[in-house]
């Protein structure tokens, strides 16, 4: 909201509101370096290696199939509960390898937070939902730390306004984006540092849609997003540095405004032009 | 033609196997109904058996019955839970103690009944029940005879695999992503599994529960030797006492009986109030779990 200048993508066809921050300096938040992912003989991510910034938001955009989900779950060792997955290469966040021998998963999985395609909260109350993270992780002392960081966490989640009057009700009863949103608190009331987004929006509404988009440009200011996504206009619109994947290897990372206008590899603009995919 | 007719033989023939399968069962229940309907009273069911049991009532079977049920589910319940835990959510499949143990849990649902009785002697009241009385109690007969402890033990044993099974299907059933969640979250494996499987998979321990129950008050061979009793002129009070059971009794009032036709209506009762209560006692889990289904299913 910052300005109302818009800024074209004729290879989308598409304009996107011109609000991004440019930062001062980029520093790389995580640092992936030839990350190969298997399942049995064949590499799902294939010797993938970017930086990904602070507290901007970087997407991963590409094909079904193309290893954007196996490497958005490298990033916090979610494939750790896949059996038979093998890991190779380098994860660095705040230059500390996650795959290293003595890495606390639990910690990084705290630190590294992760909201699902499919708004999956728990079949219990919004406010437990929220409460979840703080609890396991014994990360408050009284009821009333709990209470109000459930409620920063909801406010952070833009879902405060809606839920304050029904923290007692089951989260099932909520709408598919606010189910999403309510997600996106209880990722955030453990107080990640980065928040990684597996196509947070592919099973919602338009208007539901738009909200996540909105809160992810708020959201910004104080995390470090990776976003998967299978829409191009999303990943446009949304992030400031992009990254194309094919069959589980990195075709071409790039400022998002770059790679959306001025593609470097060929088969970039193939893609996003929708000769295939 | 001839396809048709082999068609219309086989419907046929369905039918009859059906029609045989429900009155087979109205002849028993109505039976049993009829003849034990008149015998039934408060008198019946609160009195004990009197003059050699052509007389009285069944209550201490009714209590030991109970008693045997409740004190077994104390065991197989959070054995069977903790076993089906194992096998959904931690065991690796390819393992050789994963599918040993598998093996041992379905060979173990295949072991006859009086087996178990047998086992149950041999292995709770002698040995582990001897074992207690050798160092505890200075070799005085304590825990090594048979009694209500071991008769729940072994009835624990033969009704675990039911539990396992029903346990395990339903954690199964419960989503991935659930997990997925919990444990991106920072939660670790056990907390993922307590606070999030378990509860969503509540139905299907209570289910086990059911069966393992409506099993265990039918089962009389297993108990016979580890301490059911023929009569006993008190209610049982401790953990070593022996106790009277209702399908130990009825094999009592139709084959121990000096006086088969006297004992005959007593015997008809007492079968009516047998499968009465099981059939109270699976209807009371099932009520739990229909509402305990009503509450999930509200929120979906």
């Amino acid at each position: 909201m910052t300005t109302m200048t818009t800024r074209d993508f004729p290879l989308l066809k598409t304009h996107v509101p011109e609000r991004k921050r440019a930062p001062a300096e980029l520093t790389a938040k995580m640092d992936i370096e030839r990350l190969t992912v298997r399942y049995g003989p064949r590499a799902a991510v294939d010797q993938v290696s970017l930086p990904v910034y602070a507290n901007l938001i970087t997407a991963v955009i590409g094909p079904s199939g193309c290893g954007k989900s196996t490497f958005l779950r490298a990033l916090n060792r979610m494939n750790d509960t896949i059996p038979g997955v093998i890991t190779e290469g380098q994860v660095r966040l705040d230059g500390k390898d996650v795959y290293a021998p003595g890495c606390d998963v639990i910690e990084l999985r705290r630190r590294v937070g992760m909201v699902f395609q499919q708004p999956n909260p728990f079949p219990k109350s919004i406010y437990d939902n929220v409460a979840f993270g703080l609890r396991v992780n014994g990360l408050v002392k009284s009821r009333a730390e709990l209470d109000s960081r459930v409620e920063s966490a909801l406010r952070a989640a833009a879902l405060w306004d809606e839920a304050k009057d029904r923290l007692r009700r089951n989260a099932l009863q909520l709408s598919g984006g606010e189910q999403q949103r309510l997600c996106i608190a209880r990722a955030l009331a453990v107080a990640p540092e980065v928040l990684l987004m597996d196509e947070p929006a592919s099973a919602l509404d338009p208007v539901s849609t738009a909200k996540i988009e909105e809160l992810m440009f708020e959201l910004k200011k104080d995390y470090t997003i990776v976003i998967v996504t299978h829409n191009m206009q999303q990943a446009a619109r949304v992030s400031d540095y992009t990254a194309f994947l094919l069959t589980g290897s990195l075709v071409e990372f790039n400022p998002t405004p770059h790679l959306f206008t001025t593609p470097t590899d060929p088969r970039t603009e193939a893609y996003i032009t929708g000769r295939f995919g | 033609m001839k396809l048709r007719a082999l068609d219309t033989g086989f419907v046929l023939l369905a039918g009859l196997a059906i029609l045989l399968i429900v009155a087979m069962l109205a002849v028993i229940l109505g039976n049993i109904t009829i003849h034990g309907w008149e015998q039934v009273s408060w008198e019946f069911i609160s009195a004990a058996p009197e003059t050699g049991m052509t007389e009285g009532g069944i209550f201490p079977a009714i209590f030991g019955t109970v008693l045997l049920v409740l004190l077994m589910t104390i065991f197989v319940v959070p054995l069977g839970v903790a076993v089906a835990i194992y096998f959904s959510e931690y065991a690796d499949r390819n393992s050789w103690l994963y599918r040993w143990s598998r093996q041992a849990v379905n060979n173990l649902a295949g072991v006859p009944s009086i087996v178990f009785g047998l086992f149950g002697l041999g292995f709770f009241v002698q040995f582990v029940g001897g074992g207690i009385d050798n160092t505890l109690f200075g070799g005085q007969l304590t825990f090594g005879q048979p009694a209500l402890i071991w008769a729940a033990l072994t009835m624990a044993v033969l009704t675990l695999p039911v539990v396992i099974v029903s346990v395990e299907e339903a954690l199964q059933a419960v989503p991935r992503h659930y997990r997925d969640a919990s444990l991106a979250l920072g939660a670790t494996r056990t907390q993922t599994i307590f606070r999030v499987v378990l509860p969503q998979a509540m139905a299907g321990v209570l289910t086990g529960g059911i069966l393992a129950v409506s099993r265990g008050a039918g089962e009389v061979a297993p108990i016979l030797f580890v301490g059911a009793a023929y009569f006993l002129p008190h209610l049982p009070t401790r953990l070593n006492d022996q106790f009277m059971e209702l399908g130990y009794h009825i094999y009592v009032l139709s084959t121990q009986s000096p006086d088969v036709e006297a004992t005959k209506p007593l015997l008809y009762g007492t079968v009516l109030v047998l499968l009465v209560l099981t059939f109270l006692l699976n209807l009371t889990a099932i009520a739990i779990r229909a509402r305990l289904r009503l509450a999930a299913g509200r929120t979906r």
